[in-house]
């Protein structure tokens, strides 16, 4: 056998264990494995316990982020031999995720989080289908396009230190889809969402850390969506700030409309 | 035990099955809609497809140029009356994404943008750069989330069709978070679970692949149709199996051998040209194409590395530009996978396992024999691929049989009674299966990892890309073998949470009769068709095999089988021509001319 590596994996069961631990594992470390790849050998052939999502290994579908010696990553995307140096390599679930059993996550939150913001096309006045298609030059598909790459992976809640504090804060993937919506000439939706994303837990939770944008796997910039929707938004923000009963007004009034 | 009650369910969360839950939302705000997925819907597998989705948009093109290409491009085993619906409606649920916000490319004027793709006279596929899937199914998934009677199993594994009497009344689940089994009745349920590329030890398909679908349909009494012909896609990146879209051709690819010759020339498919041809070379039909993948090797024209022989694709002459705007996903997987810029560097590829053309026997509506139970997507079989899909056909597929199967399936429950008899019992029963096989027991002495290795090498071993019958036969009988030593495998895992060797298990009992059914058929069909290859029988047999086979599962777990005669509807079989200045177009025309005249299609001749 030629060289190895040594993985601690983090261990959780509820119906066993009171908190999670640590739990090592020697693999082969072979130039094209990448972490998966030793999570799935672990899985066939020494311990068939071992309990992880992933499904596309090409970095498309989002279901294997995990902690990688403390950064949030893909697992399909991190090579072993990046690590080849290290005397371990630890691998935990997401932080700031309730943990469902070892290295999976709860996403039910982050769902929630998603569907809030209306991350649909609103419009109304749309043409027969047999009509064609809405015009959308490649200029204007560019305004949005870096913004619909998000897989919903989740790697950015992990790196955001507010989601860490403040559970309600709606989070970058979330207020990006707002914005990938927002910007598309299509849309006709900004206002309603306005509503959402200049609510204390929305935009203005951010700090500008800017740890989303750096780990997002699509180059989706989370950061530059947050930022540029605070200056367009300003406006609204100061509404609320200097008469707060005309905001709560107009909230009542879209949430009757919405039931 | 609880048990939750819905009008439809859709088993799968992709293209197909959120396409059919809206379909089912549309027909009446009313209807009790959910989603039963394995997997969250946007984890769904469609969300890997690359290159397009096909839809006659452009005015050069026409619904009968599609219908011809698709039909010949199927190698003639296509339902004609399928395929003239398909591409009728397939431009519609194009626009019909481009209204919910999935962001095709454009042309400059800002209308829509269509590429070339293999197989295809015009150039007709939609895309969104070279991640169409992705931005499909986050579009569908999104759109989805509007929709308030649209309820969602997320994470729930379908483990058994409920049937009472011939009849689908619903499904038996594992909810994954808690281990909790559930029935879950419906009066219609629709099966959009996608194909099952795992059964093959190389494959651009997902892990979830597993052939679910056509499992649970068998196991109930539903025909399978066609399991014979699996699309071997000709340029998979060594190793991972990651696809490299046949887009990167169409944008004008080259293939080469190891003396950086373009080899597709030596194979009927035309000369080369600088310039992408449509129907030519590196545009032919993918059967073909790694059928000539194969012969190379033999030839001992191929590379060989230690992830197995490989041929080169040449981007390097498409420039920077033009492969960040229309092939950014193809530069970044080579970057990050192959650690290669196919900007400066040759691809190695070679053929891999991509889609199941056959599938559960479905009518146009999605309608399978069971009362109750349909199917769209990979899942199905309608057919609309025959023996060999065109690229950008699927996604188009899961769109338009995705809605005509959610409104069928809504029309048909909408008159239906509440009625599950038997559903707890089947229930119980299935939670005591359960747990008594796999979750209570002890000492079992195989492993799943191990069987499943050993199918995959037998399934590639007879049931690849040539095949014959000595090795057909050898492959069923050590398939049966290992049926019978899965039942004796054993988990290490024993407990109720997250548990995914459990899954894997169940999994693997899907993909050893999906792997039967696909030897079972390969043995029977002694001809060669499209991507089914008898050594044995090189040519192709109208006269016995203008046919679907239909294979029925026996009460002791041993199946018969049975043909059924293609619908011909204006394109009488002919020879199937690629890269030859051919006259298709009007021979086609007088075909179709004719047929239209005297209201007379060929008749199919039966096989016995």
């Amino acid at each position: 056998m030629g060289e190895s590596i040594v993985l601690e994996i983090a261990r959780y069961s509820p119906e066993r264990d009171a908190e999670p631990h640590l739990e090592t594992y020697e693999v082969p470390l072979r130039k094209e494995w990448v972490v998966l790849d030793a999570l799935n050998h672990i899985k066939d052939k020494i311990d068939g316990s071992l309990t992880y999502r992933w499904s596309c290994r090409m970095g498309i579908c989002g279901s294997c982020g995990v902690m990688v010696n403390g950064e949030p990553k893909l697992g399909c995307a991190t090579f072993l031999s990046s690590y080849a140096g290290r005397k371990r390599v630890r691998v935990e679930p997401l932080r700031y995720f309730p943990i469902v059993r070892d290295l999976v996550t709860e996403l039910g939150d982050f769902l929630a989080k998603l569907k809030k913001v209306k991350p649909w096309l609103i419009r109304t006045d749309g043409p027969l289908l047999r009509e064609g298609e809405y015009l959308q030059t490649p200029e204007q598909l560019d305004d949005y396009r870096q913004l619909s790459m998000c897989i919903n992976c989740t790697l950015c809640y992990s790196a955001c230190p507010v989601v860490g504090l403040d559970a309600l804060f709606v989070g970058p993937a979330a207020i990006a889809l707002a914005q990938r919506y927002n910007k598309d000439s299509r849309d006709r939706g900004a206002k309603e969402r306005t509503l959402i994303l200049a609510h204390p837990d929305g935009i203005w939770g951010c700090t500008f850390v800017g740890e989303c944008t750096r780990v997002c796997p699509q180059h989706v910039d989370p950061a530059g969506a947050i930022q540029q929707y605070k200056v367009g938004s300003a406006l609204a923000w100061f509404e609320g700030l200097i008469m707060p009963k005309k905001r709560r007004k107009t909230e009542d009034r879209h949430g009757a409309a919405a039931d | 035990m609880d048990v939750s009650d819905h009008d439809i369910l859709l088993v799968g969360g992709g293209a197909a099955g959120l396409r059919a839950a809206i379909a089912a939302a549309e027909v009446h705000p009313k209807l009790s809609i959910a989603v039963v997925s394995k997997v969250y819907p946007m984890r769904s597998h469609t969300v890997s497809a690359e290159g397009g989705a096909a839809g006659v948009i452009k005015a050069d093109d026409s619904l009968d140029e599609h219908a011809y290409d698709t039909i010949s491009g199927g190698d003639w085993l296509c339902d004609q009356d399928a395929v003239e619906a398909f591409v009728k409606e397939a431009p519609l649920e194009l626009v019909q994404l481009e209204r919910w916000g999935c962001p095709w490319s454009r042309e400059p004027d800002g209308h829509i943008a269509v590429r070339a793709f293999g197989g295809m006279k015009k150039k007709r596929t939609w895309f969104a750069a070279d991640k169409t899937g992705f931005h499909m199914l986050h579009t569908l998934f999104q759109t989805t989330l509007k929709y308030e009677p649209i309820a969602r199993y997320d994470e729930w594994f379908v483990t058994k069709l409920l049937v009472d009497d011939g009849r689908v009344l619903g499904v038996v689940a594992i909810e994954l978070m808690s281990g909790r089994v559930q029935a879950i009745t419906a009066r219609a349920v629709v099966l959009c679970t996608g194909g099952c590329g795992r059964v093959f030890p190389f494959t651009t398909n997902a892990n979830i692949k597993n052939g679910d679908g056509m499992a649970l349909a068998y196991r109930a009494g539903a025909p399978l149709k066609d399991m014979e012909f699996v699309q071997y896609h000709p340029t998979g990146l060594p190793f991972t199996g990651i696809l490299v879209t046949e887009a990167a051709r169409a944008e004008g690819g080259y293939l080469l051998n190891k003396e950086g010759y373009r080899y597709l020339q030596d194979y009927n498919l035309g000369t080369p040209e600088p310039k992408p041809v449509l129907r030519s070379m590196e545009l032919g039909p993918r059967d073909r194409l790694s059928q000539a993948f194969v012969k190379e090797e033999q030839k001992g024209r191929t590379l060989t590395t230690p992830y197995g022989s490989v041929v080169h694709l040449d981007l390097r002459h498409l420039g920077e530009r033009t492969i960040n705007l229309k092939l950014p996903f193809v530069r970044e997987l080579c970057l990050k996978y192959q650690n290669l810029d196919p900007v400066k560097e040759l691809i190695p590829v070679r053929p891999v396992v991509h889609y199941m053309m056959g599938g559960v026997s479905t009518d146009v509506d999605g309608c399978t024999p069971l009362p109750g139970l349909y199917a769209a997507g990979e899942v199905a079989c309608v057919s609309i691929n025959g023996a060999n899909r065109l690229g950008s056909n699927s996604l188009a597929e899961c769109l338009v049989f995705g809605r005509r199967a959610g409104r069928a399936a809504a029309l048909f429950a909408s008159e239906q009674r509440v009625h599950h008899r038997n559903a707890l019992a089947q229930a119980h029963d299935e939670q005591k299966r359960l747990e008594s096989q796999f979750l209570q027991k002890s000492g079992g002495r195989e492993r799943v990892a191990a069987i499943r290795e050993q199918m995959q090498a037998t399934v590639e071993a007879s049931a690849g890309i040539y095949r014959e019958e000595p090795s057909l036969t050898r492959a069923a009988a050590k398939l049966r073998e290992l049926q019978e030593r899965a039942e004796d495998v054993s988990l290490d895992d024993h407990s109720h949470t997250f548990n995914t060797e459990l899954q894997s298990a169940l999994e693997l009992g899907f993909m050893l009769d999906v792997a039967e059914s696909i030897v079972e058929c390969a043995l029977h069909r002694s001809e060669s068709r499209g991507a089914h290859q008898r050594t044995d029988y090189p040519a192709r047999d109208d006269g016995n095999f203008l046919a679907h086979s239909l294979l029925f599962r026996n009460e002791d777990g041993s199946s018969r089988i049975a043909y059924m005669p293609v619908k011909i509807t204006q394109w009488p079989p002919g020879e199937r021509i690629y890269g030859r200045p051919q006259e298709p177009a009007r021979e086609t025309t007088a075909a179709v001319d004719q047929s239209r005249q005297d209201k007379q299609s060929l008749p199919a001749r039966r096989a016995s």
